[in-house]
């Protein structure tokens, strides 16, 4: 080993120019690394794939040990997205913390947002408090939230194994649901549109007029990538068969969600443990028995036509329960969700203004305590779940009775789901890492927190 | 919370004297639930005094709050205790581990909590595993469920807990030389100041707050 010389890169040459120093990039250790295998009989190769791989559904890292094109063993590495979201929810108040959640598996905030919710609720015993019109919206958000993050499985899973029309097609869908957003909460993403005790505000005027439009056009659209990929031999060649995890191996690693579903278990908490009344609505819990990445496939395909199902009978009950309330009664917790949508996105609700500043002096002195300290919480913990895109989402909140969460942790099923990658992928080809990572439908904004 | 606490306690070294709210902050209580639990929480006791002979000595206490049911272990007998749960009361999911640093409970600094899932019985609940700090060793139940593995060892990185028997306990979300555990109350959060305007912005742990 020669001492290391800074101008000397031993893997560039480097030569002087006018414009500074070029340096020629050559095969680095490359050319060492083959002859020392040229001697080895066996042909096994370690691969770092990723962490900046677009194949990878982020920064996922994975370590490949290949014999041949066989994947002998496959090693995750996870963190490179670690945001200490759940560290940072303790210095802030109980509503904060909201904003803070939703950006964790940011392709499904609404999820994020209900399941602290529902936590926070249950510690401060108003879960049946809330009102009806609240619980619906959130279904309502939670499916198209549910097609959005579908779409987007299905569009990169595509992509990933070279199918570029689904993409496009899922993205259109993906586009109409994220415009719904923004007109409901002013945001496409990152709403922090649940809060405890309801949500932020009610929708706009006319919107489930809107709303049974966009129905209409997602179940017209959706018949798209059906026609695509469902029953495509080349779609099939690539995910039949292939990321196999059958009911036991999903039982031992946890796995939850359509990973599950594609083992042929129908269980979904929408069903089995029913949240913001999710008893009062009809739909199907979709399986497929084949536990592989088409099984998977399929199972997210037909759950959006039953996530459309959920969102109809929401507009129904939207209709009915028109002028209800979106928040408790309770105005020291409903506070911080007296915004009004503005021309200029979410603000302080101008009425609010006007009374706390021309008429009431009481209602600027709680406005001032609401804002600055927040409302305080029991002491206890609690363990509420949902049903997201990815599996049981799950927020183990815990209370000392301040006005800051004492500990909150989600239990991530992409994190969680993630693990089963070694016992989908080890012997197979090293192509079909990549329809079985997809098939997990990992969000790493999630895994790492 | 270790204790009650009464009056003014809004504030905390600070000039702010309008946190008196007149309010109790009622400190969690530290005893058993009196039986009957109620819904199928007495099942599962029941299923579990009759399956598990050591019950009395292994569990603790027994805490039905807010609908769920924990149960508080002694840590040496967590992996047996497990075990049953699993094999003989139809625990076949564990749902991850959540630690929780209490630094006011001598001798109980440290806890793991685990959310089990009965997909068979549709039924959860919830085990609690205490340790201090100077020995901050919890039995590993990765060889009763697998899918603990990485809830483990996140669990390793954000509070130092030591799952004795896991198969690699590494590092997840932080490098590997990091030091220290960042989800422990002495840890701080970090960040900067921000001036602006003339005006400076303490980082959010130094911020003025209200307990």
């Amino acid at each position: 080993m020669t001492t290391f010389d800074p101008k000397l890169d031993p893997y560039a040459s480097s030569r002087e120019t006018t414009e500074g120093t070029v340096f020629s990039v050559t095969g680095g250790d490359w050319d060492s690394l083959v002859s020392e295998i040229g001697e080895s009989k066996e042909e096994r190769i370690i691969v770092n794939m990723g962490p900046q791989h677009p194949s990878t559904h982020g920064v996922l890292r994975l370590v490949l040990e290949l014999e041949g094109e066989t994947v002998t063993e496959v090693r995750t590495g996870i963190g490179y997205l670690h945001t200490g979201i759940e560290k940072n929810i303790e210095y802030r108040n109980w509503t904060q913390a909201v904003t803070f959640v939703t950006r964790m598996d940011y392709l499904a905030p609404i999820f994020n947002e209900t399941a602290y919710c529902l936590a926070v609720e249950k510690l401060l015993g108003i879960t049946n408090d809330i009102p009806e019109r609240a619980s619906v919206i959130r279904v309502l958000m939670m499916e198209l939230n549910r097609i959005s993050s579908h779409m987007v499985a299905l569009g990169t899973g595509a992509l990933e194994l070279g199918a570029m029309g689904p993409m496009f097609f899922a993205f259109r869908d993906r586009e109409i649901v994220l415009d719904t957003f923004e007109e409901i909460t002013g945001l496409r993403m990152n709403m922090a549109y649940v809060r405890p005790g309801g949500v932020s505000q009610d929708l706009p005027a006319g919107m489930t007029t809107k709303l049974r439009g966009v129905v209409k056009t997602l179940r017209k659209n959706f018949e798209d990538n059906a026609k695509l990929l469902i029953g495509n031999t080349i779609w099939m060649k690539r995910t039949e068969g292939i990321g196999y995890l059958d009911l036991a191996g999903c039982t031992t690693l946890g796995i939850t969600g359509p990973v599950l579903r594609s083992a042929g278990l129908p269980w979904d908490l929408r069903k089995m443990q029913p949240y913001c009344g999710y008893e009062n609505y009809e739909f199907d819990v979709i399986t497929a028995d084949t536990a592989d990445v088409y099984g998977r496939f399929l199972v997210r395909m037909a759950e959006l036509e039953q996530s459309l199902r959920i969102i109809e009978q929401a507009i129904d009950k939207l209709d009915k329960l028109e002028g209800q309330p979106v928040m408790v009664a309770d105005k020291k917790i409903a506070w911080p969700a007296q915004l009004a949508l503005g021309a200029d996105g979410l603000g302080n609700s101008l009425d609010h203004i006007r009374e706390i500043m021309g008429s009431s002096m009481e209602s600027l002195i709680h406005h001032f305590k609401l804002v600055t300290e927040g409302f305080r919480v029991p002491a206890g913990q609690v363990y509420a779940t949902v049903e997201s895109p990815r599996g049981e989402l799950a927020a183990h909140v815990v209370s000392d009775g301040g006005t800051r969460p004492y500990r909150v942790h989600f239990r991530e099923p992409s994190f969680n789901n993630l693990q089963s990658t070694s016992a989908m992928s080890e012997g197979g080809m090293v192509a079909d890492i990549i329809g079985a990572v997809a098939s997990i439908d990992p969000v790493m904004g999630g895994v790492d927190r | 919370m270790s204790e009650d606490q009464k009056g003014m306690f809004g504030a905390s070294g600070t000039g702010d004297t309008s946190g008196y709210g007149g309010l109790v902050r009622t400190a969690a209580s530290n005893g058993s639930t009196e039986r009957p639990y109620g819904g199928y929480f007495d099942d599962v006791a029941d299923d579990l005094e009759r399956a598990y002979p050591d019950f009395s000595d292994a569990i603790t206490r027994v805490v039905v709050d807010r609908g769920e049911l924990t149960l508080h272990i002694k840590k040496s007998r967590l992996v047996e205790v497990a075990r049953i749960l699993r094999d003989k009361l139809k625990f076949e999911m564990c749902m991850g581990v959540s630690g929780v640093n209490y630094p006011d409970r001598a001798g109980a600094e440290l806890v793991a909590v685990y959310p089990l899932l009965s997909m068979t019985k549709n039924q959860r609940v919830r085990l609690e595993v205490a340790t201090s700090d100077l020995d901050p060793h919890i039995p590993s139940v990765v060889e009763v469920w697998a899918g603990n593995n990485w809830h483990e060892r996140e669990t390793f990185d954000m509070f130092g807990i030591i799952f004795d028997g896991h198969p690699g306990l590494t590092r997840i979300l932080m490098p590997d030389d990091w030091d220290g555990h960042p989800q422990r109350k002495d840890y701080p959060l970090g960040g900067i100041a921000v001036e602006y305007k003339g005006a400076t912005t303490p980082a959010p742990s130094n911020r003025r707050s209200y307990r």
